[in-house]
């Protein structure tokens, strides 16, 4: 459904993506994975053009996004923002609403749709008159998540949604995006820098360093045989936080 | 109190009519500016550069350069139009400067998420920046609010009615409740704007549509107002009206009261007074057209517009010569002399006077010296002070530019030595000063005349018959009286002006 050719993104001179080509089929949930400034977000943003490629293409159903504008694009694209990016002087209601209107929803199928994602999002119907500020953290990136959700795109963007939220939040919101995901048959493609949300989310993952492609495969691939001492590294990290789990509870056990 | 309290609606409704409509086009253009400087950064610093210059000059120089450049471009140079102009410039800085830090200030991740759900730049600006930062704008509003509201006093002088009208003749005159109800109304309406435009925003933020709904009526209403008296004064205008001037100091607020009083009781013409025109301001308005009637001084005249030699000169050889020159170069007519001089003359205290047998300003060569002068505004930068300098080598310790209003009690309680006095003022007598003898003729002679336009004279020539019949009915002692009755004595120059015109009424 997607694919991204060979793409490339100079800042100045220096290279933040080099020559990353992958492709994501439809319904599959791509994990981008790597440390900072691997080049992840780089990538994702230029799918939907917020930032504009040096050069490569990308093709979304086999049309290339640059024969788009760049706001028609992206009004087909859910996007999901770590820091959130839920407008402050806007009910939760009607940040939702936005990308509908945008599209040019009417009143009513718009007001039908809204209640449908916040529904879907486990926001309770009391919220929904409350600006953002009154929400938790993770009620505000349910909202994100809704709002992404409203105009049923055929793809949704996630810049590391949950990473600014606290562990059990986390979990909550990991499964219930989950549960959306299957529900809606949703193609996705999502940034982290934590590899045990990508094994436990992704149907693939894609490891990033310097700006080039390491690997892509699935958790058991990358697991089986890494490819590089990089990915090597990155499940080094949850592997051994598996075992010492298990150790500690083997102990409780006994 | 009363009296001045009755005036109270007509320069509250000239006051709004000024302020609010300078604030209106103040925000409707800093506002577009602002935005613009926010999006193409380089037109940022200029812009901002530009309002923080226009700022940075005193608010009263700003309204007074308007008069010659709208001169230069033919357009009306007193009264409305300086004024608006000069406030519109003065409100715009701070409004524009919110607009942009407001614009700039708005968190970098929100401007995304607004690219990232697809609005374009312009549904980015109207939907999330432009609401983002209006309480900040809203903060800019307030600020030039307030200042332009106090700035508006500064209309007088530039020939528009304001509250300012109270604050500057009362200073004049010397009438501190005047001056006192013109500070108090400025302040009040400053603050009721102030707090109406603030109850808009307060509405606006939490979403109280009654407070929201209630502030902007009021504000509405203000407008509705100043439109309509506005229009109505548009249309009056149109109909005809005689305009007389009036330079900054008492004896002129009188004279004009006087001329406008025996014209509209000769001609059943309507004839109004703008007020506290600075000297020069007062003589440009004259030739523009833009008043028709003014008393000015023939020394003036012979000393600042034709640059005459101000040595010994005769009453009526100057008085010839000014009527000539003003008809021939400027086209005024001078209707004639009232009948007495208002010479700039030096002045000491009498008993200082006497025991350093000072009677002549020649006498007070020696001991200048060791004293002190003090001027008003322009005395110092006249013909007239240098021509004294130079006939008489004077050289004082200090010299002080001062208010005239104040120059006569500086004087008689010893602040300054000696003062550049006007020989009708009913202080000289009063605070027993002495005027010193210009033994060697460096002043020349200030026969007060009436000044009138060309289009007066042809249009309503009534008129001009009306001021001529005031020729040669004030003296010296009558003016020095007159002055003393409003300087001292605490009635308004109407009032005495109204006094005196009964009595020429009535004479056969």
């Amino acid at each position: 459904m997607i694919e991204v050719r060979r793409l490339t993104k100079l800042f100045g001179d220096a290279p933040a993506v080099r020559d990353v080509s992958f492709a994501v089929s439809a319904g599959e949930l791509l994990a981008l994975v790597g440390g900072s400034g691997c080049g992840k977000t780089t990538t994702l943003r230029m799918i939907n053009r917020l930032i504009e490629p040096t050069s490569g293409t990308v093709l979304i159903e086999g049309q290339d996004v640059s024969a788009l504008s760049g706001h028609v694009l992206r009004r087909g694209i859910g996007y999901v923002f770590q820091r959130v990016g839920l407008f402050p002087h806007m009910t939760v209601e009607q940040n939702v609403a936005v990308p509908l209107s945008l599209l040019g929803w009417e009143a009513g199928r718009m007001r039908g749709r809204v209640g449908e994602v916040l529904e879907l999002v486990e926001i309770e119907p009391a919220l929904r008159q409350r600006r953002p500020a009154e929400l938790s953290g993770g009620q505000q990136q349910r909202v994100g998540v809704a709002r992404a959700l409203a105009a049923e795109p055929k793809l949704m963007l996630l810049d590391e949604p949950f990473g600014a939220l606290d562990p059990l939040t986390r979990d909550r919101l990991q499964r219930s995006f989950l549960r959306i995901r299957k529900r809606l048959g949703l193609t996705a493609i999502f940034v982290t820098h934590d590899m045990v949300e990508a094994l436990l989310l992704a149907d693939r993952i894609a490891v990033m360093k310097d700006g080039r492609l390491v690997q892509v495969g699935a958790p058991q691939q990358l697991l089986a045989s890494p490819a590089d001492e990089v990915v090597e590294r990155l499940l080094d990290t949850p592997r051994r936080q598996a075992r010492a789990f298990d150790e500690l509870m083997a102990g409780v056990a006994r | 109190m009363s009296e001045q309290l009755d005036l109270l609606p007509g320069y509250l409704t000239a006051h709004l009519q000024i302020a609010l409509v300078a604030l209106l086009v103040g925000i409707t253009v800093s506002i577009p500016l602002g935005v613009l400087a926010a999006r193409v950064r380089w037109l940022e610093q200029p812009v901002l550069g530009l309002a923080s210059v226009i700022q940075t000059i005193p608010g009263l120089a700003l309204l007074a350069i308007m008069v010659p450049l709208l001169a230069a471009a033919h357009l009306p140079s007193i009264g409305y139009l300086p004024a608006f102009i000069g406030l519109v410039l003065y409100s715009v800085l701070p409004i524009l400067r919110n607009t942009v830090t407001g614009l700039a200030t708005i968190d970098p991740a929100l401007v995304e998420a607004a690219r990232g759900v697809g609005m374009t730049p312009r549904q980015r600006l109207v939907r999330v920046e432009f609401p983002l930062a209006l309480p900040v704008i809203i903060a800019g509003i307030r600020t030039s609010t307030v200042w332009t509201v106090g700035m508006a006093t500064l209309s007088t002088p530039v020939g528009a009615t304001s509250l300012g009208n109270y604050i500057f003749s009362g200073l004049q005159t010397r009438n501190l409740s005047a001056v006192l109800v013109g500070c108090i109304a400025a302040a009040t309406l400053a603050l009721t704007l102030d707090g109406l435009v603030r109850l808009v925003a307060i509405g606006w933020e939490r979403r109280r549509h009654g407070m929201l709904g209630v502030a902007l009526g009021a504000l509405a209403l203000l407008y509705l107002y100043t439109g309509v008296t506005l229009g109505r004064e548009l249309v009056q205008a149109r109909q005809e009206r005689i305009l007389v001037g009036a330079k900054t100091f008492t004896e002129q607020y009188i004279l004009s009261e006087i001329l406008a009083g025996q014209m509209t009781h000769e001609t059943g013409m309507a004839a109004a007074v703008a007020q506290s025109l600075g000297s020069t301001v007062a003589f440009d308005a004259l030739r523009s057209g833009e008043i028709d009637v003014y008393v000015d001084y023939s020394g003036t005249i012979w000393a600042t517009l034709m640059h005459r030699e101000t040595g010994a000169t005769n009453r009526s050889d100057v008085l010839v010569e000014v009527e000539r020159f003003l008809r021939d170069r400027h086209g005024i007519v001078v209707v004639g002399a009232l009948g007495f001089e208002n010479a700039y003359a030096l002045a000491m205290r009498r008993a200082m006077a006497e025991r350093l047998s000072i009677r002549r300003i020649s006498d007070l060569v020696v001991h200048a010296p060791a004293l002190s002068i003090g001027g008003d505004y322009e005395f110092f930068g006249r013909a007239e002070w240098r021509a004294v300098r130079e006939t008489y080598g004077l050289g004082f310790a200090a010299q002080r530019s001062m208010d005239p209003s104040l120059m006569y009690q500086a004087a008689a309680q010893g602040n300054v030595d000696v003062i550049s006095a006007f020989s009708t003022d009913g202080r000289i007598a009063a605070l027993d000063l002495l005027i010193l003898k210009d033994d060697r003729g460096a002043i020349p002679p200030y026969d007060a005349v009436i000044l009138a336009s060309a289009r007066l004279q042809h249009r309503h020539p009534e008129a001009i018959d009306a001021l001529r019949r005031l020729v040669g009915t004030i003296d010296g002692d009558t003016m020095r009286r007159m002055n003393l009755a409003v300087d001292e004595g605490g009635q308004s120059p109407g009032a005495v002006a109204t006094v005196f015109l009964d009595a020429l009424w009535r004479k056969p």
